[in-house]
């Protein structure tokens, strides 16, 4: 049972952020769950360190050279804005990578919170523990100026097209969700999913809005985001943060994620990273 | 007419059979419950089973992974049947002799050697996403042809390898007696030495063809989706490792039958050579 956590976690981080004066630096000893949020009480791997883990290599925008460590990219400014927001300091912050499947796995966790672009689902709860979502996501479909698949304008159409995803993201599941024509087509990382585009072998790549702008924008030279394809139940999809199932960090880490949002300092990591993520047409 | 002494004898021998069928049913029941008792005692199983068993998983799972255990078989069945031919071709180039040869003789070398040496992973990448970003007309794009085509050429080099062993391992006696009864070179090679080699490395042919069963689920790196994939879409939808399970244990029955076919064919073996 979540509920009553985070109803805690919501009116703890809605009294903070009303208690709390303009200039504080150190958050006051906010009790969750019975855990207080404090570097010293809290108990991570390394007492006093904080262990983020992510994967290896990760992608533009959501971290930069593939070095989650410079604070660059959305998800390594927010992992640096949840540590900070918890009373560590930069260099109290370790990092460790950690693939998709050794994130997931039932056993004793290497992080005590890992950012990959982790969609929340109610499915996924029962294997490990989200914190509040950081990022509403949108999928996005993209596309080659030379391909057949440049001149689609609505889901009918799209659904003619030969289309790719990624395994294990849910932008496969939107492809799924397309119903094409054609199998899905589905590769190991996006990477494959570009060479299979350039290859002629599918015809359009289904990928998050933000990884969309970034490979149209600088990494495809021809490439073209073809509009947005519509979300699973008509509720906004959620990025959320990975800990251990039943991890004493969880109400702390979502309490962090309440604030940050409450103070603007989500609104303002999102403009600087994922800003031209503007909006593509919604595919009808 | 068997005498009371070999009545007595058979009767031991029964008796003993009984036995010994009866200990090792014991003792398979002791250790079986000796695992169970260690693993469900251990502090982490309640999420291991579900994580791992989880039975309403796995049977919303089976459909996916059977279908993909469809394409599975049917591109081993396509694979092998060619990797068997070509193989043997190029088994019988490398042992070609005379001066005359000597390019076929380098050429097929060169070929196993290369490709008995690269990582699957990286040809099916040359082959697959390469070989088409080429834009050569007749170069199909199909990416169930084109993993395909990669294993054909990887697993060929291996198989060559194992027929050049049989081929070799017949001794030059037999060709020198084949040859003294008027036999060509060529008629010996297919009548006399090939039987003869193909029979020896058939324990290793089995061998090969199991491993070829698991690797044409590689092929899912080029957009198929083979058993793997479909457990893996089914795992990343729950954060749910029961799917694996699923596959693996389908994998293991496709592997079961070959296994035996192996046994039954190494006691025929056994009993052509007087053994028993």
């Amino acid at each position: 049972m979540r509920a009553p956590g985070l109803i805690l976690a919501v009116t703890a981080a809605v009294l903070a952020v009303a208690c709390a004066p303009a200039d504080q630096t150190a958050p006051p000893t906010n009790q969750v769950d019975g855990v207080t949020c404090t570097k010293d009480k809290l108990p991570t791997l390394t007492p006093g360190k904080i262990t983020f883990g992510t994967d290896q290599p990760v992608y533009e925008p959501w971290f930069v050279d593939d070095d989650p460590a410079n604070g660059k990219g959305f998800e390594s400014a927010i992992a640096y804005a949840l540590a900070e927001e918890l009373g560590y300091a930069k260099t109290d912050v370790v990092w460790t990578r950690v693939p998709f499947n050794a994130a997931i796995q039932p056993g004793k966790k290497t992080y005590d919170m890992d950012l990959n672009e982790f969609s929340i689902t109610e499915e996924r709860r029962q294997a490990v523990d989200f914190s509040a979502p950081y990022y509403d996501v949108d999928q996005a479909v993209i596309t080659l100026k030379s391909s057949k698949a440049a001149s689609v304008k609505t889901l009918a159409e799209l659904k003619q097209v030969k289309i790719g995803a990624q395994v294990g993201t849910t932008s496969f599941d939107a492809a799924e969700r397309l119903q094409p024509e054609q199998d899905v087509a589905v590769y190991n990382t996006n990477d494959d999913g570009k060479a299979a585009l350039r290859a002629g072998q599918i015809d359009a790549l289904v990928v998050d809005l933000p990884t969309a702008f970034y490979i149209t924008s600088a990494e495809l030279e021809d490439g073209l985001i073809i509009g947005q394809v519509p979300a699973g139940d008509g509720k906004p999809e959620q990025f959320g943060v990975v800990l251990d199932k039943g991890s004493p960090l969880t109400a702390c880490v979502s309490t962090a994620v309440e604030n940050l949002r409450a103070d603007g300092t989500l609104g303002r990591i999102e403009q600087e990273w994922l800003s031209s993520a503007g909006t593509a047409p919604e595919l009808k | 007419m068997t005498s009371e002494l070999q009545r007595e004898r058979l009767a031991y021998k029964r008796s003993r059979s009984r036995r010994s069928t009866l200990v090792a049913l014991l003792s398979t029941a002791v250790f079986a419950v000796a695992v169970g008792v260690t693993v469900s005692r251990a502090p982490g199983w309640p999420r291991v089973r579900q994580s791992f068993f989880n039975v309403e998983i796995a049977w919303r799972s089976l459909p996916a992974v059977l279908e993909g255990l469809w394409l599975n078989l049917r591109v081993l069945a396509v694979c092998g049947a060619l990797i068997l031919v070509l193989a043997l071709v190029v088994a019988t180039l490398r042992t070609l002799r005379g001066p005359v040869w000597f390019p076929l003789r380098v050429l097929a070398t060169a070929y196993v050697d290369l490709f008995r040496g690269l990582p699957l992973i990286i040809l099916l990448y040359l082959i697959g996403f390469g070989l088409p970003a080429l834009r050569l007309t007749g170069v199909p794009n199909d990416f169930v042809v084109l993993g395909g085509a990669a294993l054909v050429l990887a697993y060929t080099a291996y198989v060559a390898e194992v027929f050049r062993a049989g081929i070799e391992s017949v001794h030059p006696s037999q060709v020198a007696a084949a040859r003294s009864l008027g036999l060509g070179p060529r008629k010996t090679l297919r009548l006399v030495v090939l039987p003869q080699a193909v029979r020896r490395v058939m324990p290793a042919l089995l061998n090969d063809f199991v491993a070829l069963q698991k690797d044409c689920g590689l092929i899912s790196v080029l957009g198929a989706v083979d058993a793997v994939r479909a457990a893996q879409i089914e795992h990343a939808r729950a954060f749910n490792f029961t799917p694996y399970v699923v596959a693996g244990l389908l994998f293991v029955l496709l592997a079961v039958p070959t296994a035996r076919f192996a046994d039954a064919l190494a006691r025929r073996a056994r009993r052509r050579q007087g053994g028993r």
